[in-house]
């Protein structure tokens, strides 16, 4: 077991900057989701973690140590890619076997099926072993590649998007599957994912990455609740938050040409080009609310209705309960509680609420 | 697809399995010619139109093999009856078997000719395969400056036509001494086809995803454990493609081994033939010692079939 620390990390590939100063700090033991766009640096990252490359600049150390010259199969980090980690000549058991049987492991063949068993059990495998790999359904293929990595019980798991190439039921299914492993191994988990909802759901942390720089850290519950700039704030929330383009003069907010209360600190802000944000769930229909939208589109997803609605030129999505009664092209009235707005400035995007 | 086929479709179907008979014929006769005058007698050989049906013999692999001379005096009957009966098939030919001093029957120069092919063509394609697996292996996974430059020097290597190097090469092979020597020629057709060896196996390699090795690296192999125990296995059909190539290559080479050897590590096609000027020639004996000649080519193609076949879509790795 062991934490990751990351200090001032950048790799530039040829005139591609993949990462950008990147502190990060992992804790022995965490969850750390690491969220990001296509192109943002997260498989980069792990595979500098990995050692399958050298950091430009920085240092990486792992329990404490700097790694900058122990190989890959010295850092004892197991790494479960996307697709391609498991050999198509093999069968299930072979492939599980495998890391078992490098040399630096050193390990009894009585050790080793020990093991491969009891991986396979944890991961509900065992009536595949001896299946050729080529066989396999893709969320087989998945248990299999988590499998492989088990089977070492390494210090750390990196994780690049292993869910992402599967359907929405087993990714679900796999998800909490993951969950239930980290609790039981007490290992430390870094997984990559684009999946906003993946990583809410499964971190114990949350980096959000955004072009090769780490734009914040934190719980989920601290990102979602308090992103520090809108980029996190439209990278986390489903639907996304609403942002709105907003100016405050004599204690109202202007959006448009709706003017709204501004929460306590609001006159400080006077004259200021600000980005108001809401989210879905906060925004309330009632008759009388100072904002007209005609309904644009609507979801029933069951419990909720997801609502989207026209106000001029922008769409605004809000939450509301599956009881509501709304028909398209209706027009409706809502609002907000100034207090559950975020602020932020305009120009540089970064939250200026707790300011 | 139709599960039913129209009876358009059947038509169609009958003229393209008759095409491909044609086709078929045509180009296994050659091959049927050869096979079968190997087996006649000699003078049915030569005939005019050819004898298609016939009791066939193994006397032209006797003589192909054993070394013998013209008979002056025909042999006495006790003589006749006491020989061994590929002897008798000799003396049916008019010819009879060379012993030396002690009565042992001699090979002919053939035997020794197809053992020189076999180790030079076997040898040359190991060292070209492996040579340019590794080639093939750095230029795919390394990055190496000027790394497009070299790969195209290593294919103009293959740009002149052997033939103007080799009174030059004949020199330079003379003066130290590799002329009529297997090294020679194991050299040289190493050489040859080291760079097609290189360019066929990058592309087998390029196609293996590089996450392969990758895992194997942070499971804890080394490199080069890496490389056996992943690359490989999964490159076979990409190995097993590129040596029937330059097997192929090394075996059928005449040019080079017509000037270059004499006698040591003559190869069977510059002597194959060389036999045909020597007295009348024997058809019967060169299309034996032709067919012998093609069997290795076959036989290897065949064992690799299986590779060969996916090895011909060229990649195509499945996940
Ligand atoms: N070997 C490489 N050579 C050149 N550029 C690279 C290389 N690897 C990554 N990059 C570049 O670095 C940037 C970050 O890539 P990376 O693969 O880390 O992104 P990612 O966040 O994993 O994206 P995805 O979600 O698409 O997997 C990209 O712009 C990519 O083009
Ligand atoms: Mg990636």
């Amino acid at each position: 077991m062991a934490g990751i620390s990351l200090r001032g990390i950048s790799k530039t590939y040829g005139g591609t900057r993949a990462l950008r100063g990147l502190d990060l700090d992992i804790e022995d033991g965490e969850f750390f989701v690491l969220l990001g766009q296509t192109g943002a640096g997260k498989t980069t990252t792990l595979r500098l973690i990995a050692g399958l490359e050298k950091p430009t600049e920085g240092e990486i150390y792992i329990d404490g140590q700097n790694v900058a010259d122990w190989n890959a199969a010295e850092r004892d980090v197991a790494l479960v890619l996307q697709q391609y980690s498991l050999y198509p000549r093999l069968s299930v058991r072979g492939n599980l076997e495998f890391p078992l049987k490098s040399k630096v492991r050193n390990f009894s063949s009585d050790e080793i099926e020990r093991r491969v068993n009891k991986a396979a059990e944890t991961l509900q495998i065992t009536k595949l072993l001896d299946r050729k790999v080529e066989r396999l359904s893709g969320g087989e293929m998945q248990r299999v590649s988590i499998g492989r990595a088990i089977v070492r019980e390494p210090r750390v798991f990196l994780m690049d998007e292993p869910l992402s190439a599967l359907d929405a039921k087993l990714r679900e299914a796999l998800r909490v599957e993951l969950k239930k492993l980290h609790t039981e191994l007490k290992a430390t988990f870094l997984f990559v994912t684009h999946d906003q909802v993946e990583a809410m759901s499964m971190g114990d942390k949350i980096g959000v990455l955004n072009r090769g720089k780490l734009v914040q850290v934190g719980t989920p519950a601290e990102v979602y609740h308090n992103p520090c700039n809108t980029f996190v704030a439209r990278a986390v929330g489903s639907p996304p938050m609403n942002l709105f383009d907003a100016r405050v003069a004599g204690g109202q907010m202007e959006i448009g040409s709706v003017k709204v209360p501004v929460g306590a600190n609001g006159t400080a802000l006077d004259g200021r080009d600000l980005t108001v944000g809401v989210r879905p769930e906060n925004i309330r229909l009632e008759n009388g609310a100072p904002v007209s939208a005609r309904v644009f589109d609507i979801e029933d997803h069951g419990v909720v209705k997801i609502l989207t609605m026209q106000v001029g030129e922008d769409k605004v999505h809000a939450t509301v309960p599956a009881k509501t009664v709304v028909r398209l092209d209706e027009t409706v009235q809502f609002g907000w509680q100034p207090e559950k707005t975020l602020l932020f400035d305009r120009q540089s995007g970064t939250n200026i609420s707790t300011q | 697809m139709a599960a039913v086929q129209t009876t358009s479709e059947r038509a169609l179907n009958k003229v393209a399995i008759i095409s491909v008979l044609i086709v078929t014929i045509i180009f296994l006769a050659p091959i049927y010619w050869i096979v079968s005058t190997s087996f006649k007698p000699r003078h049915l050989a030569t005939t005019v139109p050819p004898t298609i049906v016939f009791e066939p013999e193994i006397s032209p692999f006797v003589k192909l093999t054993l070394r013998r001379s013209q008979l002056r005096e025909q042999p006495t009957p006790e003589e006749y009856t006491a020989a061994p009966w590929w002897e008798r098939l000799v003396f049916d030919g008019g010819e009879k078997i060379v012993r030396s001093g002690r009565g042992e029957v001699q090979l002919s120069g053939y035997p020794s000719r197809f053992v020189n092919s076999l180790i030079i063509a076997i040898t040359s394609t190991i060292l070209a395969v492996a040579m340019g697996t590794i080639t093939a292996y750095g230029f795919s996974r390394f990055k190496m400056p000027g790394e497009q430059d070299w790969l195209f020097f290593i294919l103009s290597t293959r740009m002149l036509p052997p033939v103007v190097v080799a009174i030059p090469m004949f020199l330079m092979y003379r003066v130290v001494g590799l002329n009529d020597t297997h090294v020679g020629l194991i050299i040289l057709y190493t050489a040859f086809n080291l760079s097609f060896s290189v360019w066929l196996m990058k592309g087998f390699i390029d196609e293996i995803p590089k996450e392969y090795e990758e895992a194997a690296l942070v499971d804890g192999y080394t490199r080069m454990e890496a490389f056996f125990k992943v690359v490989l296995p999964e490159a076979a059909t990409g190995i097993a493609a590129t040596a029937v190539f330059c097997f192929i290559t090394a075996w059928n080479e005449y040019a080079f081994a017509l000037i270059m050897t004499r006698r040591d590590a003559q190869t069977a096609p510059p002597f194959i033939p060389s036999q045909v000027g020597s007295g009348l020639p024997d058809w019967t004996v060169i299309a034996a010692g032709t067919f012998l000649f093609l069997l290795p080519v076959a036989i290897f193609t065949f064992l690799l079939r299986n590779h060969l076949l996916r090895g011909m879509s060229f990649g195509a790795i499945r996940k």
